[in-house]
């Protein structure tokens, strides 16, 4: 019994050092030397690509209906037959039809697992053309050739679903708002 | 059409990885692997253990629950101290003693149920030295029990069974830690954090967005939670969150990671036994259950959510997407939780409470069958020979004779030592879950109601009870009566199976082996693996339908448009 102990209180010291000092440290090191941008969260001048933002008003494409804070994240949790969930997609919905958005796809009405899913589907960036288009002056097929540029995926042709990252989006259509000014 | 390809690749890598893997593992706990000697020997010289020496399975138990008990007292100090300990940029202070006390014994047992949100209060060096330390530390423990148990089956009369110390030191440093660290990298490659500067902070100048972002040690860890079949994520949203699951290479790869080891050890069980035909019966038994539950969870889960429905959402063409990540969509998010409840693993790319009812039954039925299709590393395999050791039973009672497996007499102690092992989980959870609903504290921490609300607290005893670690999330679980609840079932379902199954392993190896006969029921053939499947079913099917009747099934009939709340 005290050799156990004896063991197991050596055992846990020398492994921690291997397996939760050594192994993730070292990863640490090969990481920013290797891929230095993803390492430390792919973050750019408008911030993380892999981090959604809110975006208000109709002279931008909006993402999904997530709280957006990296601080706190994780889904709802609202189950299937929830009446609060029922009723935050009512509101989703309000908020789409008053921006001029018809029938939005419907995740761009719910809200994702992570609570700051950066992207939207292609469809549902489509779906916001028109609203964007008129608040802009600018032409809808120039900005249906936008979405169709930054559109992602799925890796390898099969791997996850095609997507549209709402900041790389909202930075091209930036761009091209100044272009044509 | 992607997700076809997605499942035929995943099956192919599966198969491609089977005999490698398994051979592999054979022969590290065969002691023949040497190439990290210059790591393995300094640690058996610093622990006082002689690798070539050996343990009854009394001895190996006792080491079993000491490593388990001081490794719960190990994370709960630097829980507790991380407040004055170094690598803790974002200043988080101790975490409160129940909270700590569940999250040690929960990472201890390879559960990795969170009662909180990593980004916002474990320091870095608690998620590195004492978290990702028991990820890796309770998959090689859950992996050397299993192997204790096939040496029973291989070996005769043996007082024997192996030595604690040196397959924990075998599987850890040759099995875990090599496929972590390549694989951690191609994981940032992806866009993975992997770092140990504090919180980013950005600001967005075209919409005035402001955000603090938590960065930290994450890919090391998101790998290893993976192929440890743990669960536990650095980050609240778990493999949700872009930084810890970056994209739908990464999605394939975390899948392909917590199935390859419970999948591979039947090739190890096989090889050891001398038949690689009687692990081909286990696997396809494994196969079978995975295959029918991921069918009926994925067809629940590409219709629509009804909630969103009844909201006036015309189009849900995609499925239920609520929860679910845009770059997985619904589809790929239940294949991945299928696969982590269906093993020990319990991490989620989606969020399990917004499951349809019957997407959300296939999760709980995953673990309810005692997760072993394929189960978690290790415990996966030694749970489905105790099915089959009680399958053999009853199969030995139909005929008339003394049963048999893998030339071993199975008798009255093996037989209750395997009855002890398979009703242990089905026990813990039904009396925690009907003691949660009889109390208040037990139903006021439900979010949702109506049937959902009771199948938050049916799915919180069933994963812990089963080390799986998933949740039905709304539950606010992080109370005095859900921190101690917790505890008892995780501890109950790991050490109340571990040590049966060291037992039962220590009394087949004193056993001679009995010649094969024309009366031998062959346990490596088509109709074996039948009967198997109904004992499996059959045991989880008379224990926990009632309470699915209560919980998912109850919902998925309530009429179209009837929500609570």
């Amino acid at each position: 019994m005290l050799l156990h102990l004896r063991r197991a209180l050596l055992a846990m010291l020398v492994l921690t050092v291997i397996l939760g000092l050594a192994y993730p440290l070292a990863e640490t090191g090969l990481a920013q030397w290797w891929f230095p941008a993803q390492a430390s969260g792919s973050i750019g001048r408008d911030g993380s690509s892999l981090v959604g933002q809110h975006w208000q008003g109709r002279e931008w494409f909006h993402g999904r209906p997530d709280p957006d804070d990296p601080g706190a994240t994780g889904g709802s949790q609202l189950g299937p037959t929830s009446k609060v969930l029922e009723q935050e997609v009512r509101a989703a919905l309000r908020a789409e039809h008053a921006l001029g958005v018809e029938h939005p796809p419907a995740n761009l009405v719910t809200s994702s697992g992570s609570g700051v899913d950066p992207d939207i589907s292609p469809a549902a960036a489509l779906a916001q053309v028109d609203q964007v288009a008129r608040a802009r002056h600018l032409s809808r097929a120039r900005l249906r050739r936008l979405v169709r540029a930054v559109e992602q995926g799925p890796e390898l042709g099969f791997l996850g679903e095609p997507v549209i990252n709402v900041l790389a989006l909202n930075q091209a259509l930036q761009k091209l708002a100044d272009r044509s000014r | 059409m992607g997700f076809g390809i997605t499942v035929l690749v995943l099956a192919l890598v599966l198969a491609l990885l089977w005999r490698p893997l398994g051979a592999y593992m054979a022969r590290i706990y065969g002691g023949e692997m040497r190439w990290l000697a210059w790591l393995e020997r300094p640690v058996y010289r610093a622990i006082g253990v002689d690798p070539s020496s050996e343990q009854s399975w009394k001895r190996y138990a006792g080491a079993t629950v000491v490593f388990s008990a001081v490794s719960v007292v190990f994370v709960y100090l630097i829980e507790r101290l991380q407040g004055v300990l170094p690598l803790n940029p974002q200043h988080l202070p101790a975490v409160p003693p129940l909270l700590a006390l569940n999250t040690a014994i929960s990472f201890m047992t390879n559960t990795n149920w969170q009662n909180y949100a990593g980004e916002a209060t474990m320091s870095y060096l608690t998620q590195m030295a004492a978290l990702a330390v028991q990820q890796f530390l309770s998959a090689a423990v859950g992996i050397q029990v299993a192997l204790v148990l096939v040496r029973g089956f291989s070996r005769r009369e043996s007082p024997t069974v192996g030595n604690f110390w040196v397959d924990l030191v075998r599987g850890s440093i040759y099995l875990l830690l090599p496929i972590s660290a390549v694989m951690t990298l191609v994981f940032v490659s992806q866009g993975a954090v992997q770092t140990l500067a504090g919180p980013a902070h950005v600001h967005d100048a075209l919409n005035g967005v402001s955000q603090t972002i938590p960065l930290g040690p994450v890919a090391s860890m998101s790998v290893i939670k993976q192929l440890g079949t743990n669960g536990g994520g650095f980050f609240n949203a778990n493999s949700a969150d872009p930084f810890e699951n970056p994209t739908g290479l990464t999605n394939l790869l975390e899948i392909v990671l917590l199935l390859c080891i419970p999948f591979s050890l039947t090739y190890t069980f096989g090889r050891m036994v001398g038949s690689l035909r009687q692990g081909l019966a286990l696997l396809a038994t494994m196969v079978v259950l995975f295959g029918a539950v991921l069918g009926m969870s994925l067809a629940a889960e590409v219709g629509p959510n009804p909630a969103v429905r009844a909201a006036g959402v015309t189009s849900q063409s995609g499925g239920n997407e609520v929860g679910k990540e845009t770059r997985f969509g619904p589809a790929a998010s239940d294949l991945f939780d299928i696969a982590s409840t269906s093993t020990s693993t319990g991490s989620v790319d989606a969020a399990n409470d917004s499951f349809t009812p019957i997407g959300g039954a296939g999760l709980l039925v995953g673990m309810m069958l005692g997760e072993v299709s394929p189960g978690g590393v290790g415990s996966g395999l030694y749970t489905m020979l105790l099915f089959a050791v009680v399958a053999v039973f009853v199969g030995g009672l139909m005929v008339g004779r003394t049963p048999e497996y893998l030339g071993k007499k199975i008798q009255a102690r093996e037989v209750k030592l395997a009855s002890l092992g398979v009703l242990m989980m089905p026990v813990t959870v039904l009396t925690l879950a009907a003691l949660a609903v009889a109390l208040p504290a037990g139903r006021s921490a439900v979010l949702n109601l109506g049937p959902h609300g009771f199948s938050e607290i049916l799915y919180a005893f069933v994963s812990q009870a089963n080390n799986n670690g998933s949740a039905f999330a709304g539950l606010s679980a992080n109370t005095a009566f859900y921190n101690l609840t917790g505890a008892l079932a995780m501890t109950l379902g790991r050490l109340g199976i571990m040590l049966p199954v060291l037992a039962l392993g220590g009394a087949l190896a004193a056993k001679p082996k009995v010649a094969e006969t024309a009366g031998t029921m062959r346990t490596d053939r088509p109709v074996f693996v039948g009967l198997l499947l109904g004992t499996v079913v059959l045991v989880g099917g008379l224990t926990f339908l009632p309470a699915l009747a209560l919980g998912p099934i109850a919902e998925s009939l309530v009429g179209p448009g009837r929500l609570f709340g």
